[in-house]
C-alpha cells in the first residue's frame, strides 16, 4: 500500500524536465509561475542578454594575431550537445575539467590570451551561449573510465559533512529536498540550468557561485573555482542528473 | 559601449492590430543604498526614464526609481496603424542615454 502510494507520488512529481516516472525534479517546478514564465520565454529571460553578448564574443578575435571562437568552431550551433556532457576529461591536464575551465583553456591554448577569472562577465556570456546550444537535450556525461573515480570522489564530497554546521549536500538536497529552509523551498539540487540568472544576484552566475553560497552557508571553506575537487563534485552532479533536460539559461529566484 | 538590449515584437502586423512590445536592457540599477566592499555606499546609478516612440509619437513612457531591479523589463501594447520605426530611448544617471530603432511593417 505504502509502496503503491510512493509510486503514485513519484508519478505526480514527474515533470517535463525529467522523464515520466522519474522522481527527480528540477528546481524549475518549485518556482512561482511568474519566474517560470521568465525562463520559458526568451523575450523575458534576462539571461538572453548574456547569450547575446556571448554571440558577439564568439565572432570577435581577442587580438589581431589570434582566431575567434568562430574561426575554429564555426557557428555556435556546432557545439550542440557539448554542455550536456561536461565536465569531461582533458588529455593535456590529465584531469576532468568543467565547461568554464574548458573555455578558459581554449582561450589560453588557441587564442594566446590570459584566462578570465571566475565569474567574469565575458566568461559567463560564452558559457551561456554554449549551454544554450544544448537546451532541451538530456544531460549525458560520456561513459569515460577515467572520469569514474573522479565522479565517485564527487559523490563522497556530496555526502561529506562539512563546515561548522557539519552539513553535507545530501542532507539538504536528498534527505530534506522538498522541505523549506528559511521559507525557501529546498530543491533536489540538479544542476541542469547553469549558468543561471538568479533574481537575488540580479545577474548571471555559474554553478560554482551557487555552490560557494551553499558552502559559505554551512561555514565551510568553499572549493576554489575550477579546482579538481569542485570538478569532481560537478562530475557527480552530472551523473546524478543524467537524462534530465538541459535548461540553460535557467532563471531562479 | 552601448548597453545590450532585447527588443521583441511581431516584425509584421495587420493594420489596426494590437501588438505586444517587450524590451529589456542590461543595466545594474545600482540603488545608491548598498554598501560596497569598503563599507561606503555605492553611488547611485539607475535609469530614470524610458520612452517608446512610434514614428516620432510617444506611445509609452515610464519613470524608473531605485527600487527597480537590475536589467529592467517592460512589456506594453500598441495599435499598429502604420508601418515605420519604433524608437526606444533610455535615460539615466551619469548622462546615460541610449536609443535603439527597429522597423515595424504593417500590412
Amino acid at each position: 500500500m505504502r509502496r503503491a502510494r510512493a509510486a503514485v507520488l513519484a508519478l505526480l512529481a514527474a515533470s517535463a524536465w525529467a522523464a515520466p516516472g522519474d522522481a527527480r525534479r528540477s528546481g524549475f517546478e518549485d518556482m512561482g509561475a511568474s519566474t517560470q514564465a521568465m525562463q520559458r520565454e526568451d523575450a523575458m529571460n534576462p539571461a538572453m542578454l548574456w547569450a547575446a553578448e556571448g554571440e558577439q564574443l564568439w565572432g570577435r578575435a581577442p587580438s589581431a594575431s589570434s582566431r575567434s571562437c568562430a574561426g575554429c568552431h564555426g557557428e555556435p550551433a556546432a557545439l550542440r550537445g557539448v554542455a550536456a556532457r561536461y565536465p569531461a576529461w582533458d588529455e593535456a591536464l590529465a584531469r576532468p575539467v568543467d565547461l568554464n575551465t574548458r573555455i578558459n583553456l581554449c582561450r589560453q591554448r588557441h587564442q594566446g590570451q590570459p584566462a578570465w577569472p571566475a565569474e567574469h562577465e565575458q566568461l559567463l556570456s560564452l558559457e551561456t551561449l554554449v549551454g544554450l546550444q544544448s537546451r532541451g537535450m538530456p544531460v549525458a556525461p560520456r561513459p569515460d573510465p577515467r572520469m569514474a573515480p573522479h565522479a565517485a570522489r564527487g559523490e563522497a564530497l556530496f555526502r561529506q559533512r562539512m563546515g561548522q554546521l557539519e552539513l553535507s549536500c545530501a542532507q539538504c538536497h536528498e534527505e530534506r529536498a522538498g522541505g523549506r529552509l528559511a521559507g525557501s523551498p529546498i530543491p533536489q539540487g540538479h544542476a541542469t540550468g547553469y549558468p543561471i540568472y538568479r533574481l537575488e544576484w540580479q545577474g548571471m552566475g555559474s554553478l560554482w557561485r551557487r555552490v560557494r553560497g551553499c558552502m559559505a552557508g554551512v561555514r565551510a571553506e568553499p572549493f576554489a573555482a575550477g579546482s579538481v575537487e569542485f570538478t569532481q563534485l560537478e562530475a557527480y552532479l552530472a551523473n546524478r542528473a543524467a537524462g534530465m533536460a538541459v535548461e540553460t539559461p535557467g532563471v531562479r529566484p | 559601449m552601448a548597453a545590450r538590449t532585447l527588443i521583441q515584437f511581431p516584425a509584421t502586423a495587420r493594420r489596426g492590430e494590437v501588438v505586444q512590445v517587450r524590451v529589456t536592457i542590461a543595466h545594474p540599477m545600482e540603488s545608491g543604498f548598498r554598501p560596497g566592499m569598503d563599507g561606503r555606499p555605492l553611488p547611485r546609478d539607475i535609469l530614470r526614464r524610458f520612452a517608446c516612440r512610434y514614428n516620432g509619437e510617444t506611445v509609452f513612457s515610464a519613470e524608473l526609481h531605485p527600487a527597480i531591479a537590475a536589467n529592467p523589463y517592460f512589456a506594453f501594447h500598441l495599435v499598429a496603424d502604420q508601418g515605420g520605426t519604433l524608437e526606444f530611448e533610455w535615460q539615466g544617471d551619469h548622462g546615460f542615454a541610449q536609443v535603439e530603432r527597429r522597423p515595424i511593417q504593417v500590412a
